[in-house]
């Protein structure tokens, strides 16, 4: 027996307490960035909604604020899933057959890399680095980093997490 | 009035308190590669077993050391005894360590790694002192020295340890002065490029408008290299007092850090040392008593690896999408804010306290003509002893390699230097001394300190497929010869690896490479196509062989390669049959197994099973035949 999940966060926050988060900052345009990854932090994406209180706080335009949101790779839009699985395409990784780690758990679950389960209980991510090349190839599930990961044990690690 | 001996005494006295603990000091190493290999289950262990046997000691969190291949690491220090340290501890090791240890008095000689004092201490007898471990043997540690000793979080460790003595030392001289210090030290940029860093600064310092900014360069986009994060993480308080030097020196009144959001832990390491400094007067009005005023602010960033660039970071710290802008301007001229603004990489800024405090004639010791100091690298993929390591400039690749990273699993192949910007060197480059124009001659750069070593198994034109894939889709899109260029590229090289491409194409490729390289706007274009340029100059015969013969010597594209059973080996265990994710393979128990082709999805898991499976016969072959098209 697992315990239940516990929700990412954002999923049942109620209600979403802008005012909150914008009052660590001073409202310039260079904070915007931050703003985003906070943002991001609380509700684990960033929503119309979120871009439309970010316009107001910081007097910017929609267009320019999701211009900026989607250069970046970090930021996305739609809501994760539950389960956060990230495998690490650094070189490292990549050399050691990360490559083989993400089509497979792409296979397992049906989707592609960016996409959560329908269910919204796992969400597939590729991240650059994870900064633990000594441990390659590795795979993340929410906090938990699995080192030098098989493809023969995606399945089990999957079931472990739950 | 200038309190720093003050301040330096006390924190002194502290440290001896720690050094002279009457209680046994534990530290482990818990930065971000050590905790992903398990230290905070570990950190727990211990804390629970001391608990239990209800000994006092103290337990110190630390910073990365290196070798990352031992990790987690756990060291124990009775009083009165050198400290000795433990590799790759599991919670139950680490427990059983400790009773003995701490209990008994049995330093288990059989699990311990190294020692850190003296040879001749009856408690470490037959234990090597861990600087004359291979690893570490060849390595000089400046910019690390702290790295592992101190407590990142413990603004006392770092001023006991002649902390912030540098800046003290850059306080009570001229700005000019500073600037003709480091220019006599020779110190260029760590970032990669290799840009003398005093030049640089005379030019912001000379520069009209005010106020003026420096700008700490913490982006690391680049996969495979983590030295920034571990310094930060294991020395915080180095790099800012570096960045109050570079401020003084170039008459700034204000800091930033430009860091990638991912970096959790340093970044929360960064605001308790910025707090600590404040408490100490290190920050603020009038810097230890002088009439230096500096403040320092945190720059999230969004990870992309453009924002590594000066123009593009600028932009991203105004807020604004990270996109290069033509140069000149430069940044020294009008850069933040339209303020002249200096950008130093992490490791730059790490090196300065050093600097400042020993001199330029010390600081010349190290390294070779016109490469001075030392340089981190994160030394990465297949070599034997992958961590983070700091060298000499000038030190041969092969000493790298070979004796501090101690050989490739397999056959070496090459090695990457500079990460997705710098180039692929293959076995005859080994002898190359790692100096800024030497690597540039090569055809590589010397990068920020990624570098990764691959052996047999790995396809040089996969490889490049790897970077150029990278590089594409980090490409901001604002300049054609790299948008276009890269995707065109990406294009011709997976043709090449599928086997779909023609002879002609290598010279297409060259062309495209050649152009882009030469007609994009910044540093990312400009050196994306180092990778396939390095490896279809060091491994043209691969090239060859991917577009005449559909042939992947190293068996790692896909497409080229075909899995097959062999009936002479295959015990028929049925292992392939459960963990085919498509059913590809049929056979009945005891019988030899067919993979059916058509359904194969190349996903590596029978070869895994029958290869480490203890039933299996180790029978599933994967291999790239040769074929004429």
């Amino acid at each position: 027996m697992n315990p239940p999940d516990t929700p990412t966060a954002g999923a049942g926050t109620d209600p979403p307490d802008y005012q909150e988060l914008f009052r660590q900052f001073k409202g310039q345009e260079g904070e915007l960035i931050s703003i985003l990854v906070r943002v991001q932090e609380t509700f684990g994406y960033i929503s119309e909604e979120s871009v439309r209180q970010i316009s107001q706080f910081l007097r910017l335009s929609e267009n320019q604020i999701f211009g900026v949101a989607s250069f970046f790779s970090k930021f996305r839009f739609d809501e994760p899933g539950r389960k956060s699985i990230k495998v690490c395409m650094g070189t490292a990784c990549h050399v050691h057959g990360g490559g083989f780690l993400s089509d497979t758990l792409g296979w397992q679950l049906g989707i592609t890399v960016g996409q959560s389960t329908k269910d919204k209980r796992f969400d597939f991510q590729r991240v650059n680095c994870l900064g633990c090349c000594a441990l390659a190839p590795v795979v993340q599930i929410n906090e938990k980093i699995h080192a030098r990961t098989m493809v023969t044990q995606l399945k089990e690690i999957l079931q472990n997490r739950e | 009035m200038n309190n720093f001996p003050a301040i330096q005494a006390a924190a002194r006295q502290q440290w001896a308190r720690l050094e002279a603990s009457p209680v046994p000091v534990i530290y482990v190493g818990a930065a971000t590669c050590g905790l992903a290999a398990g230290a905070g289950d570990v950190l727990h262990a211990i804390r629970q077993t001391l608990t239990e046997r209800q000994v006092e000691a103290r337990v110190v969190p630390v910073g990365c050391i290196g070798p990352c291949y031992l990790e987690p690491l756990m060291d124990v220090r009775l009083p009165n005894h050198p400290r000795i340290t433990y590799a790759n501890v599991d919670p139950a090791r680490a427990r059983r360590i400790l009773e003995r240890l701490l209990l008994h008095g049995d330093p288990s000689p059989d699990l311990a790694f190294a020692h850190f004092g003296a040879n001749g201490d009856p408690l470490t007898a037959g234990l090597p002192r861990f600087f004359d471990t291979p690893m570490l043997r060849h390595q000089v540690r400046l910019v690390l020295r702290n790295c592992g000793f101190i407590d990142p979080e413990d603004i006392e460790h770092y001023l006991a340890n002649e902390g912030y003595a540098g800046l003290n030392q850059a306080l009570g001289m001229t700005p000019e002065d500073v600037i003709g210090l480091v220019k006599e030290a020779g110190l260029r940029g760590r970032g990669g490029a290799g840009f003398p860093t005093w030049r640089k600064w005379q030019i912001c310092r000379g520069a009209a408008g005010t106020p003026k900014y420096v700008i700490c360069n913490c982006s690391e986009g680049d996969p495979g290299a983590f030295m920034n994060r571990a310094l930060i993480e294991g020395d915080p308080h180095a790099v800012l007092e570096g960045l109050l030097i570079a401020g003084f020196a170039i008459g700034a009144s204000h800091g930033y850090i430009y860091i990638n959001s991912d970096y959790h832990l340093a970044i929360a390491r960064l605001r308790t040392a910025i707090a600590q400094m404040t408490a100490h007067g290190l920050l603020g009005e009038g810097v230890l008593g002088t009439d230096f005023s500096f403040g320092i602010t945190l720059k999230e960033g969004g990870g992309a690896f453009v924002c590594g660039e000066e123009t593009a970071l600028i932009a991203s710290c105004e807020g604004r999408r990270g996109m290069p802008r033509s140069r000149p301007p430069f940044p020294a001229i009008a850069g933040l804010n339209g303020r002249p603004t200096i950008i130093n990489n992490v490791e730059t800024l790490g090196t300065l306290p050093h600097l400042l405090r020993n001199g330029a004639a010390w600081y010349r010791q190290f390294g070779v003509e016109g490469n001075y100091g030392t340089k981190t690298f994160s030394l990465v993929g297949k070599v034997r002893r992958p961590g983070l390591i700091e060298v000499p400039l000038g030190i041969r690749l092969r000493q790298i390699v070979f004796d501090i990273g101690g050989g490739s699993w397999k056959r070496f192949k090459a090695v990457q230097t500079g990460g997705p910007s710098g180039g692929c060197l293959s076995e005859e480059f080994l002898d190359l001394p790692v100096a800024y124009e030497a690597m540039a001659e090569a055809g590589s750069i010397m990068g920020s300190g990624g570098m990764i070593v691959v052996d047999e198994d790995t396809c040089a034109v996969d490889l490049a497929l790897y970077f150029l894939r990278f590089t594409q889709a980090e490409s901001c899109g604002k300049c054609s010869p790299c948008r276009v260029g890269t995707w065109h590229m990406v294009r011709l090289l997976e043709d090449l690896a599928a086997g779909r491409a023609q002879p002609e194409d290598l010279a297409k490729l060259q062309n495209l490479a050649e152009t882009v390289k030469r007609a994009s706007l910044c540093g990312l274009g400009q050196t994306a196509p180092n990778p396939v340029l390095t490896t279809l100059r060091h491994f043209r015969t691969e090239y060859l062989q991917h577009a005449k013969e559909r042939h992947c010597a190293a068996a790692a594209c896909k497409e080229l390669v075909e899995y097959r059973i062999d009936p002479a080996r295959c015990n028929g265990c049925q292992r392939c049959i459960e963990v085919c994710p498509t059913h590809a393979i049929a056979g009945a128990r005891s019988e030899a197994h067919r993979i059916d082709l058509a359904l194969c999805i190349k996903c590596k898991a029978c070869y895994e099973v029958c290869r480490y499976d203890q039933l299996a016969g180790n029978a599933v072959i994967f291999e790239s035949r040769r074929s004429q098209q």
